[in-house]
């Protein structure tokens, strides 16, 4: 099992609906954000272009977060999802330097805490909440290992890229272009 | 310069007047644990460990209960998820609800900010005198109605019942309008009208005899081609739209963007055109002379349905796209080849009426010109075109007659806007003050759920009549700036903590939502439908409240189409099935509702009354040098100015920026996130700076700004001072002769480097 997310920035209209939806799933406080939409603009008037991505924690295949957490607080789950365990956490920071996608931040209770994928809701078989609640169904979330799956089949079909491959963490947010 | 100078005289000799704006924070020692409540309240940890703390631990286990939304009128059903110690968690939509699917947008899902709004009005306030002060003091509910009872009564007897104007948005309109009309008059205005969707809700009724509605009875799911001009779906969050928007782009549909700016919707669009603004007419009139002169149009549609094709094929003789060109500025290549798409998609071809089309006062004419090529595309009543929607009707609890007002605004009109079917704000707010030696006709006002200070953009006007006006009651969750000016101020509860009348949707399918109390009234709040029922109990109109409770009226309305109170606290949303086809059914002819059963490509009703039957491109005053077209819109994390104190929604855009092409920034010198004030051509200068945003989505010569922010009143912690009001910038309106909506695009702004207020006071 291998869990992965494709994001169709062709639908992305950037409303931030996941974001808030992350929040309140999460309890995420307010003034932080797991999730987050970034723009980028090509070109000038009126040839000119944009690009709306919702970001995340890219639960990297090989991720350097993990690797540096003096203790193990930050780990791997099942489907490679990559977890904080809260009172394992000392809060020193190193995980939040390491991330190439600035995907983790010092919650006020001392821990770093990150987009988990929604895990509690995936292990009751339901997808994460930002893709959930997606006005516009451009997310996908899946397993790579399950031929079948929705997500195998856009990534099948559309042109993706990664965020950052340079940074060579393998990370699995998959971007339909 | 003395400009500034002058505001502040003109300020100081405001303050003086009977009705001063006060400051709801600014309260008397009785109110002590208001303003520490809010005082606390920064993005600072102390708020977060109490939101923390509101939203639990995470592992509650969660009751839900039905709702429909209220941040924005498109109404989504869904549940709100309460703890078991009374929080709500979040709120997610019910997948049984065709308008949203399972999927709330992002102000659907923040809307418990709105409900753990720490700055929401808590109790009655009433206006008094202190130290030759005013301001206000806290009422218990009796007390507040009891006054406004007896105010009202006072004035009914004095000017008679047709005094009292009712401003409303929303649900708390329902309950108002019915205790208005009940105590005698039909002064009922809502700013969706004149300030909004008038205008096109008129162009297409005097085309096709009906509107498109709310929510729009557009087939963007099954559409091939969706053209919008000036309509920015994706930055407005209409949710069914948005989704349906979503399914087009996966089907492949052919998307055109007229718009001056790069808008989310033109980034998606195969053909983007960057039309330079207020010359939109000029390009609909082209795409109109392509398709009738190079034989495009639905020929059997046309003939079938439509009138008046040769009176429009002699009209349209001269405008060809290179006429249109020199106007527009878009290529006469790109007008053909667009008109040949929706061409080859027709009928499964939109031209979106659009939703806020008070533009440049011409506005029934261009949303006429877009239902003419609609028709002569053939979409209405086709599928993947505009389909014929169909609702349920609930019938009324009964109640006695209401009584026959002696005049209405309809009275007011004096023969002008004979086309205006709904009462035009700014008509009804003329009439609040005394004119040409006249006394005023409206003495007193009800405002519900619309902040009318940033809604209606007619600053003199509305300063005289808050001046003349008996008497002024706000109705509202928030201390939004209106209730700066209000005698009485009755604080509602949000929508999460009340009942209100059965959501009954006429769109694919006739559907009824639900919604109830999720959590009990936060402090002295309370539900409009109680506010109107107590104040008609006052007003000795006991028999048109006949009910304890509104659950008695829901459940007997809702026993009347076969469904219960009980039912629909368990569904939330019911589905019924659909009696007639959404669609014209071929070889049957299909009766429009205009006069003659057809659509009218020549508007007879028009002509009538005096008015071009059939659109002309009239030229628009330009911005002068270093002056810029102000443009203003949407953004999908609000709704208007009433979101822009929600703490979950501050946190996704808590302000807004100018946004300005980097070629006009280089001439200013602007660095990135500069901050500037905003001059208009009349003068006026923005209250607060905005942020400068460099980007090449917008034009040369236009600014851009989202709608709703600048708020000025200090009781609003989270939503003052940041950005600018584009209402305060729109000291130009141009009022649409036909139906009186107010054209708000035909305003220049230009740029003030340097705090301007600073300057003139040292």
């Amino acid at each position: 099992m291998r869990y992965a997310m494709a994001i169709d920035t062709r639908k992305c209209v950037g409303c931030s609906d996941c974001v808030v939806a992350c929040q309140t799933e999460n309890n995420v406080p307010i003034g932080f954000c797991r999730d987050w939409v970034s723009e980028t603009v090509d070109g000038t008037y009126p040839n000119v272009s944009i690009e709306l991505r919702s970001e995340r924690c890219n639960h990297c295949d090989n991720s350097p977060c993990v690797r540096c957490c003096p203790t193990g607080a930050s780990h791997f789950e099942d489907g490679g999802i990559v977890l904080v365990t809260h009172n394992k956490c000392i809060g020193c920071g190193a995980c939040i330097e390491s991330c190439p996608y600035e995907a983790r931040y010092s919650h006020p209770d001392g821990y770093v805490d990150k987009c988990t994928f929604c895990i509690h809701r995936v292990r009751k078989g339901e997808k994460p909440a930002c893709v959930s609640v997606c006005p516009t169904s451009c997310m996908y979330f899946g397993d790579l290992e399950d031929p079948n799956s929705e997500i195998v089949n856009v990534l099948k079909n559309r042109k993706f890229k990664a965020l950052a491959p340079e940074a060579g963490t393998k990370p699995q947010i998959f971007y339909l272009v | 310069m003395c400009i500034s100078k002058y505001l502040i005289a003109k300020l100081k000799c405001y303050m003086k007047t009977r009705r001063d704006f006060i400051k709801i924070s600014a309260l008397g020692a009785g109110t002590l644990a208001l303003g520490a409540g809010i005082s606390r309240y920064t993005f600072g940890s102390t708020v977060l460990d109490d939101l923390l703390a509101m939203t639990g631990g995470g592992k509650e286990k969660l009751h839900r209960y039905p709702t429909y939304c209220e941040v924005c009128f498109w109404k989504c059903a869904g549940w709100a998820h309460v703890t078991e110690d009374g929080n709500i968690k979040k709120i997610t939509g019910n997948y049984d609800d065709p308008q949203c699917n399972g999927k709330l947008c992002p102000r659907g899902t923040g809307g418990v900010g709105m409900y753990n709004d720490p700055d929401r009005l808590k109790t009655p306030l009433l206006r008094v005198i202190k130290d030759g002060k005013q301001t206000y003091r806290e009422a218990s509910w009796d007390e507040a109605l009891d006054f406004v009872a007896t105010k009202m009564s006072d004035m009914k007897a004095k000017y008679g019942p047709e005094s009292m104007a009712l401003f409303m948005h929303g649900s708390p309109a329902n309950y108002l309008t019915h205790l208005m009309k009940a105590y005698g008059t039909g002064n009922m205005a809502a700013p969706s009208f004149a300030q909004c969707r008038g205008a096109r809700d008129v162009g297409f009724e005097a085309t096709f005899g009906e509107s498109v509605s709310s929510p729009e009875v557009t087939d963007i799911r099954d559409t091939r081609c969706l053209v919008l001009i000036g309509s920015h779906i994706g930055e407005n969050m209409h949710n069914g739209q948005v989704q349906e928007m979503s399914q087009a782009i996966d089907n492949g549909a052919v998307i055109i963007t007229v718009d001056p700016r790069l808008s989310t919707a033109a980034s998606k669009s195969k053909y983007w055109l960057p039309i330079k603004p207020s010359t939109d007419i000029a390009l609909l009139l082209a795409w109109i002379h392509v398709l009738i002169y190079d034989d495009l149009y639905n020929k059997e549609y046309v003939a079938a349905n439509a009138e008046g094709l040769e009176e429009l094929k002699a009209h349209v003789v001269s405008f060809t796209p290179e006429w249109a060109y020199g106007i527009t500025t878009l290529k006469p290549d790109l007008i053909r080849s667009t008109a040949r798409e929706m061409a080859n998609a027709a009928p499964s071809t939109i031209i979106h009426p659009g939703r806020h089309t008070a533009w440049y006062g011409d506005d029934v004419q261009r949303t006429r010109a877009i239902a003419i090529l609609n028709a002569l595309l053939g979409s209405w009543g086709n599928r993947g075109g505009i389909f014929f929607k169909e609702g349920i009707k609930i019938p009324e609890f009964p109640h006695p007659e209401y009584p026959k007002p002696a005049w209405t605004w309809k009275d007011l009109l004096n023969g002008n806007y004979p086309l205006a079917n709904e009462a035009p704000t700014n008509l009804v707010i003329e009439a609040s003050s005394p004119a040409g030696g006249q006394e005023a006709k409206i003495k007193g006002w009800v405002v519900a759920g619309t902040n009318l200070v940033s809604t209606v953009p007619l600053k003199e006007q509305f300063k005289k009549a808050l001046q003349s006006l008996d008497l002024l009651i706000v109705v509202d969750t928030m201390p939004m700036e209106i209730t700066g000016y209000a005698d009485v101020v009755l604080p509602e509860c949000t929508y999460l903590e009340r009942y209100d009348d059965i959501r009954t949707t006429a769109h694919r399918e006739p559907t009824l939502g639900l919604r109830m109390p999720a959590v009990d009234p936060k402090n002295q709040t309370k539900p409009a439908w109680w506010i109107a029922k107590q104040l008609g109990e006052r007003l000795g109109l006991a028999a048109f409240f006949n009910y304890k409770e509104y659950t008695e009226v829901l459940d007997w309305q809702l026993k009347q189409v076969g469904s219960s109170l009980a039912e629909m606290q368990r569904i939330g949303v019911k589905k019924i099935a659909r009696k007639t086809s959404p669609y014209i059914e071929p070889g049957t002819p299909h009766i429009f509702k205009t006069a003659s059963g057809k659509i009218q490509l020549f508007s007879h009703e028009l002509a009538a009354a005096g008015f071009d039957p059939m659109p002309l491109f009239t030229k628009h005053p330009e911005p002068e040098e270093g002056f810029y077209r102000l443009i203003y819109g949407r953004a999908p994390m609000h709704t208007f100015s009433r979101t822009a104190n929600n703490p979950n929604l501050v946190a996704l855009m808590p302000e807004n920026s100018v946004w300005v092409n980097p070629q006009v920034a280089g001439i200013w010198g602007f660095k990135k996130d500069q901050y500037v004030w905003l001059k208009n051509q009349d003068g006026e200068i923005s209250k607060f700076p905005v942020k400068v945003r460099l980007t090449e989505r917008i034009r040369w010569d236009s600014v851009y700004i989202v709608h709703g922010f600048g708020h000025h009143h200090k009781p609003l912690h989270l939503a003052y001072g940041r950005g600018a009001n584009d209402t305060e910038m729109i000291t130009n309106v141009m009022i649409d002769p036909i139906m009186g909506g107010t054209g708000m695009r035909g305003n220049f702004i230009t740029f003030i480097k340097d705090d301007p207020r600073k300057e003139t006071e040292s």
